[in-house]
């Protein structure tokens, strides 16, 4: 099973790593190729947000576990001037610095669960997650598993 | 080196390859540019295939490559976008227009020498 893994986001540097353990922790929990590109694409975009409107910034990713679903959430912070309307730059196509405004709105498509906590000249936390349903064969595997 | 730039007569190809920072995405968009002119080309193909993300980052520089290159004269085509990454940038809906997209490179010559010939204007 995959672990906690931190990444610090202070330069354009730091997004190709971002990605690479994105999807390796992706691929470590059982998540398709397909959705591995898919968690990847939502890291960069909340990535380079971090970059772009305030410098530098946190990421933590690590496994969640709900009942049936194993899933993935990626918690990205920063310690930035905030979103003033995080509804506006929740949607497609909102005009922001340096970018088409893209970035939120098309990795909130990319996730199950996308949530931003804003707070003026204090901060912005965006929480995402990708869930993954366990099949049939996999519950049994634990069960048994987990009884010895 | 992330890309490796080749020329073939007219046209010139760029292959990436590895996963590139923004910078580099910049630098490759600024070198192309360059080169259109000095080169006098009639065409850029871009190899994509090494590339497990395309963001709207990548995919705006992207088209800036073709709609700048289209300017001086030259028709830029992409190839070998990975499946996955093709329906994470649907699911994106990020949108690669007017750049031209084609599986491999011989598809894109194609689709280049046509081009030259003033053909598929109006689908002909």
């Amino acid at each position: 099973m995959g672990h906690e893994v931190h990444i610090p986001i202070t330069s354009d540097a730091d997004m190709v790593p971002a990605r690479a353990q994105g999807r390796a922790l992706a691929l470590s929990l059982g998540f398709s190729t397909t959705d591995a590109t898919l968690i990847a694409t939502a890291i960069s975009e909340i990535a380079r947000n971090i970059l772009v409107h305030v410098g530098r910034g946190q990421m933590v990713m690590r496994p969640v576990h709900e009942g049936n679903r194993r899933g993935l959430v990626v918690i990205a912070r920063d310690d930035g001037p905030g979103i003033r309307d995080v509804e506006a730059a929740l949607e497609h196509g909102h005009a922001s610095r340096g970018g088409l405004g893209l970035g939120l709105p098309g990795a909130r498509r990319l996730m199950d669960e996308f949530h931003v906590a804003s707070e003026l000249h204090r901060g912005t936390t965006v929480t995402m997650t990708k869930w993954r349903i366990r099949d049939e064969l996999e519950r049994l595997r634990e069960q048994r598993r987990d009884r010895g | 080196m992330p890309v490796a730039i080749v020329r073939q007569g007219d046209y010139l190809i760029a292959s990436v390859q590895s996963d590139l920072s923004d910078n580099e995405v910049l630098r490759l968009r600024d070198d192309l540019a360059e080169r259109v002119g000095q080169l006098r080309l009639r065409g850029i193909i871009i190899d994509v295939g090494a590339l497990d993300v395309i963001d709207s980052f990548v995919a705006r520089s992207l088209r800036s490559i073709a709609v700048t290159a289209r300017l001086r004269g030259a028709d830029t085509v992409v190839v070998g976008i990975q499946p996955d990454v093709a329906i994470a940038m649907v699911q994106f809906r990020l949108n690669l227009e007017p750049l031209q997209a084609a599986l491999d490179l011989d598809e894109a010559l194609v689709l280049l020498d046509r081009s030259a010939h003033g053909e598929g204007e109006d689908g002909a």
